[in-house]
């Protein structure tokens, strides 16, 4: 039913998106209708979709490799790596994972999020696949100049301290690549609307990719803006300002990680939709939120320059808050509607028994599922939080690079960006790959495990820090320092703590590793027009797909509920929020007198 | 009503008014992040701890300079050859981060202040002492001048907590809080013996 590799006008019209409608009957002859979601796959999104997501696997790969090194050797009790190799370790784990494997995986999701949900063509294939190999090319130089040792600088690379000039060339390829696969989302939208794939405004979800590939835009302008003169510099050719390079840098890397939470929210409403029947309760309200992370996250790069000589207090506190918090309030918005979403979704299907049935009665044994609510609550309560807290610019002062920093970004990026990702793979398997979920006994636990590990991980670090431990330090017990420092013993348990909860963590992702691998190359063939119920392999929502579109008087009685399970939820959340916001500000009045 | 999901094309009018539930939240999250933002000016006015200090540029040369004079300045001892500096109360006192060392070792009073400068003449370190885990940037090129006033007495140390190459962990630097002249005067009273050597 799929596929005929080339067929005219289909593939080939680089740079011709929109400019001439190709026989839509032809391409379409390219494609599939997915008997599962109804949409219509074309073959050469599907096979950059899979590339894209397989090789971001592999990053993954050597960024968890990386990690359980780390952890084993911040575990004081066992410091596995000489500082030499902890140093270059950390390098290669922070550019692994941070850029290599999550960039990869959303150029995944931008492909599928465009031309497949909208059921178009991809526009320029060709222009698709250079960027795939401009990005390969440069995360593969990068990690080969990391480990034959000519790029000890940690995945930030502050100036003056110095790489060899080709891992900077090779995050600049990385980058060319990305900006060319985000220029062809948007591209996948004008194709789609001029050739009337859809009709009506673009579905949430893509929506929801738009902003993720706006502020890639914006990211990937400042990343060059910053690399390419530091490329130079590392040459000989030019100077570069230690704090300019530090202001600019973070609007490459705190921008980037708002890439991750516009498309880990964009994931959310998708998983939810597809898993358990989510429903969008109100597409302004979601829609507003999404455009609020546009409008104000390059201001982000502030969280890292709170304590920095280089600028005052008001350009702190404007710029620390987006603006009077204004993408803090994005977040809040979408941690109420994605789980109300939820809840009016399993209500709609008829769970609406007392506060929390829609609860109860979810498919926790789907990790499509399970993977997606924990990415959400942990993101939410753990990430956002110590985010927000940390991100106050009096309060950095008790949190700027202790261990409470990568406390705090293992909880949004990994617990949450990551474990929504691993979600999503267990419906792209299946979908996409066409594959059933292999070792589908361990999958249904993966989600737990991973979550489980990263909780330990993320709070040992976080109550070290707050002990002044700090992060990037290959050895805590300062073996050759003029003079001695011993921390209390809890901070030994704690980093205990960090050992093993970044063990578990590691072999949660190992697991996953070896799940997706298998499942793609060795897998079970699935056709998706002969599903089974109970069919082992195959997510719930894959074998039987929830209702995504509710009418009718069951609708009007859902709507006068409400979701009166998640406003408990939301509001437990916000007391959490104040508690631990309000400690950490009578903490640091306890400190000396500084100003 | 119709309710659909997030892969759903919407269809027609939808932009529609939100629902009670989601305007309570909505403008609960706003009230909330409006404290937020109101809480750092108010500490700035209110507060005993903002980062502002007085920033400027300073050449590694010049700096370096400012820091020789103030050693030979205050210098009171030496340990493992690093100066211990002991400046008068309300001075500036100028600590310099280098790869991988903390020059000099500081003696500072409890309760007194000080403008405490901070830079660098090589590549980005981090201030940061411990215990009171207090933490500043320190980046070269730049002079970031706190005022500082110590709370409590005793031994503190300054970790390096910005990654500065192959012995980062290995930069350990010294403080050391005596405690208030009030108090050491106040002491003499309850202690007799402390106060046949303060009278003799």
């Amino acid at each position: 039913m799929n596929t005929m590799d080339a067929v005219p006008g289909a593939a080939g019209t680089a740079g011709a998106a929109g400019s001439q409608t190709p026989d839509s009957a032809l391409w379409r002859l390219a494609s599939r209708l997915c008997p599962v979601t109804g949409l219509r796959v074309n073959r050469d999104s599907e096979l950059l979709v899979r590339w894209n997501a397989v090789v971001g696997i592999v990053f993954l790969l050597v960024g968890v490799v990386a990690a359980l090194l780390l952890a084993l050797t911040r575990w004081q009790a066992v410091h596995l790596l000489e500082p030499t190799w902890y140093y270059r370790i950390l390098t290669l784990h922070g550019l692994n994972m941070l850029i290599f494997f999550i960039i990869f995986f959303e150029m995944a999701i931008l492909y599928f999020a465009g031309p497949i949900v909208l059921g178009s063509r991809q526009p320029a294939p060709k222009l698709a696949w250079t960027g795939f190999a401009l990005m390969l090319v440069g995360a593969l130089l990068v990690d080969v100049i990391v480990l034959w040792g000519r790029a000890d600088v940690l995945f930030t690379s502050y100036v003056p301290l110095k790489a060899h000039p080709l891992y900077y060339l090779g995050i600049i390829l990385f980058a060319v690549g990305a900006l060319i696969a985000t220029l062809l989302f948007f591209a996948a939208l004008v194709v789609a609307k001029r050739e009337k794939s859809y009709t009506g405004s673009l579905p949430l979800v893509s929506f929801g990719a738009l902003t993720a590939a706006i502020i890639a835009v914006i990211t990937l302008l400042h990343g060059a803006a910053i690399y390419i003169p530091t490329f130079l510099w590392s040459m000989g050719f030019m100077n570069v300002d230690p704090e300019v390079y530090r202001l600019m840098f973070w609007a490459l890397g705190h921008a980037s990680q708002q890439i991750n939470v516009a498309a880990m929210v964009s994931v959310w409403y998708l998983m939810g939709g597809l898993t358990i029947g989510a429903v969008v309760l109100n597409e302004k309200v979601s829609r507003w939120a999404f455009v609020l992370y546009v409008l104000f996250i390059s201001m982000a790069s502030a969280h890292h320059l709170l304590v920095d000589p280089g600028f005052g207090p008001a350009w702190k506190v404007w710029n620390t808050s987006y603006a009077m918090y204004l993408a803090v309030l994005a977040s809040m918005i979408h941690g109420f509607t994605v789980p109300a979403g939820m809840e009016t979704g399993m209500r709609l299907r008829g769970f609406v028994k007392g506060r929390f049935e829609w609860l109860r009665k979810a498919p926790w044994s789907d990790p499509g599922f399970s993977g997606t609510f924990l990415s959400l609550v942990i993101f939410g309560f753990m990430g956002g939080i110590t985010g927000v807290t940390q991100g106050t610019e009096q309060i950095n002062i008790i949190a700027h690079n202790t261990l409470r920093i990568p406390g705090h970004f293992h909880v949004t990026v990994v617990g949450g960006t990551a474990l929504a990702f691993m979600a999503l793979t267990y419906y792209v398997i299946p979908l996409i790959f066409r594959r059933k979920v292999a070792f589908w006994g361990a999958a249904r636990w993966q989600p737990y495990l991973f979550a489980i590990g990263i909780v330990i991980l993320s709070m040992s670090m976080t109550f070290a820090g707050s002990f002044g431990v700090p992060r990037r330090s290959a050895d805590i017990t300062f073996p050759n320092a003029p003079f001695t420092l011993e921390f209390p013993p809890v901070v030994d348990l704690l980093l205990a703590g960090i050992g093993i909860g970044g063990t578990i963590t590691s072999i949660a992702v190992l697991l996953f590793i070896a799940i997706a691998v298998k499942s793609v190359f060795l897998g079970e063939k699935l056709d998706l027009a002969k599903l089974t119920p109970g069919m082992s392999g195959v997510p719930q929502g894959v074998l039987r797909l929830p209702p995504q579109v509710h009418q009718g008087e069951t609708a009007e009685v859902v709507h006068k509920t409400g979701a009166p399970g998640t406003i408990i939820l939301v509001f437990v959340f916000l007391a959490v929020f104040i508690l631990y916001y309000f400690a950490n500000w009578k903490v640091l009045s306890m400190i000396w007198k500084i100003g | 009503m119709e309710f659909h999901s997030g892969i759903v094309a919407p269809q027609g009018v939808w932009w529609r008014p939100a629902g009670k539930q989601e305007k309570l939240w909505v403008a609960i999250a706003f009230a909330w992040c409006m404290v937020l933002f109101a809480m750092m000016p108010l500490w700035h006015i209110r507060g005993g701890q903002n980062p502002s200090g007085i920033r400027s540029r300073v050449t590694p040369e010049a700096y370096l300079a400012r820091v020789f004079t103030f050693v030979e300045d205050y210098k009171v001892s030496e340990e493992n050859g690093i100066p211990l500096v002991a400046p008068p109360p309300g001075s500036d006192v100028y600590l310099l981060a280098q790869m991988w060392r903390w020059y000099p070792a500081l003696e500072l009073e409890e309760g007194v202040s000080y403008t405490l400068h901070l830079s660098s003449i090589d590549i980005n370190h981090g201030f940061s002492l411990y215990p009171a885990n207090i933490n500043f940037q320190v980046i070269p090129g730049y002079d970031y001048g706190l005022s500082i006033k110590p709370n409590k007495p005793g031994e503190y140390r300054i970790i390096c907590n910005e990654f500065c190459g192959v012995n980062h962990h290995n930069m350990l630097g010294r403080i050391v809080v005596r405690p208030s002249k009030q108090v050491a005067q106040a002491l003499p009273q309850v202690n007799p013996v402390a106060n046949q050597e303060t009278t003799r």
